[in-house]
């Protein structure tokens, strides 16, 4: 077994487990925030407007959590920088 | 990889690349379609002139939500970010044309022009002194919080939007690869939808820092007015 073998089945399983726990954690906060903003549309709809713009942008900051995972991942499975080492 | 950066053709020392190509055409297609409309404004509106209305009336309204007192001065800049990039957005739709947004170098340019804008609105309207003065308020141990701020969240704005076009384009490209010819078709209408809402989130995030950095005056000119 090469270096080379470990270096990709070690990228690919972190890559994997990396975006499971990257995504599980925004869904949640994501679920929440939905949720508290459901309920309190529900008693008051009149705060529509704000509460959408409001609900709106958290959802976008926690979103971007999610999205920096992927960016990373990205970056270990397509342009390590780590991967000269071993290829000199 | 989906890269806009290869050249395609060269500038003096310049690689001109997709990137800046589509940028270009996205702007004259803007403009042309802008002056084909308003060339002949009549009070009795035909179709276009209608739609046209439309949009300048929801982007005035939303900006007016923000920003009550100031929204001459911001409405330009923002309904440009939302129009520039919800058109961007959208044009990785026509097959073979790469969006602009998908770069990082592009969407890292529209960032720097709201860090840019955030601090001459705040300058313009508060003066030099004031605006300065909410960097170290309440206290200035805050101050290297402030300037950690500033740069996480322009940071953030480019990632956001590039990340956000850039897997779409991919996964698009994925069940393309994966299931077949019309197998895209739903992941195409969410990208639809995810578009619209990412113009509408970098457009609306740009409105509240600058609403941010003119707030304080705001606040003192009329406490009972809703600020967020």
């Amino acid at each position: 077994m090469s270096a080379i073998f470990w270096f990709v089945l070690a990228s690919t399983v972190v890559a994997l487990i990396a975006m499971a726990i990257g995504i599980m954690a925004p869904a949640k906060a994501m679920g929440n925030a939905i949720c508290t903003a459901l309920e309190s549309l529900a008693r008051q709809p009149e705060a529509e407007k704000s509460l959408t713009r409001t609900l709106f942008i958290g959802l976008a900051m926690i979103e971007s959590l999610a999205i920096y995972c992927l960016v990373i991942v990205l970056i270990v499975l397509f342009r390590n920088p780590l991967l000269e080492y071993l290829l000199k | 990889m989906l890269d806009g950066t290869q050249a395609l053709f060269h500038l003096g020392p310049l690689n001109v690349g997709t990137t800046v190509v589509t940028t270009w055409g996205i702007m004259i297609v803007l403009c042309i379609a802008a002056w084909l409309v308003t060339r002949r404004l009549r009070l009795d509106p035909g179709p276009f002139q209608i739609a046209l209305e439309g949009i300048v009336q929801t982007i005035h309204a939303a900006v007016g939500d923000v920003l009550p007192r100031r929204v001459d001065t911001v409405f330009p800049f923002v309904a440009t970010l939302w129009l520039f990039i919800g058109t961007a957005n959208l044009s990785s739709l026509i097959p073979g044309v790469h969006s602009p947004t998908a770069d990082l170098s592009a969407t890292t340019a529209l960032a720097m022009l709201v860090f840019f804008s955030v601090h001459w609105f705040g300058i313009r309207i508060q003066g030099l002194r004031a605006y300065l003065r909410h960097y170290i308020s309440p206290s200035p141990i805050l101050l290297p919080f402030h300037i950690i701020g500033e740069i996480t969240r322009t940071l953030a704005l480019a990632v956001r939007l590039f990340g956000n076009m850039m897997s779409l384009e991919m996964a698009a490209l994925l069940v393309l690869l994966v299931a077949g010819l019309f197998a895209p078709i739903p992941l195409l209408m969410l990208h639809i939808v995810e578009a619209l809402v990412q113009a509408y989130i970098f457009g609306m995030l740009a409105l509240i820092y600058i609403a941010g950095a003119i707030q304080s005056l705001e606040a003192r000119l009329s406490p009972k007015e809703e600020e967020t």
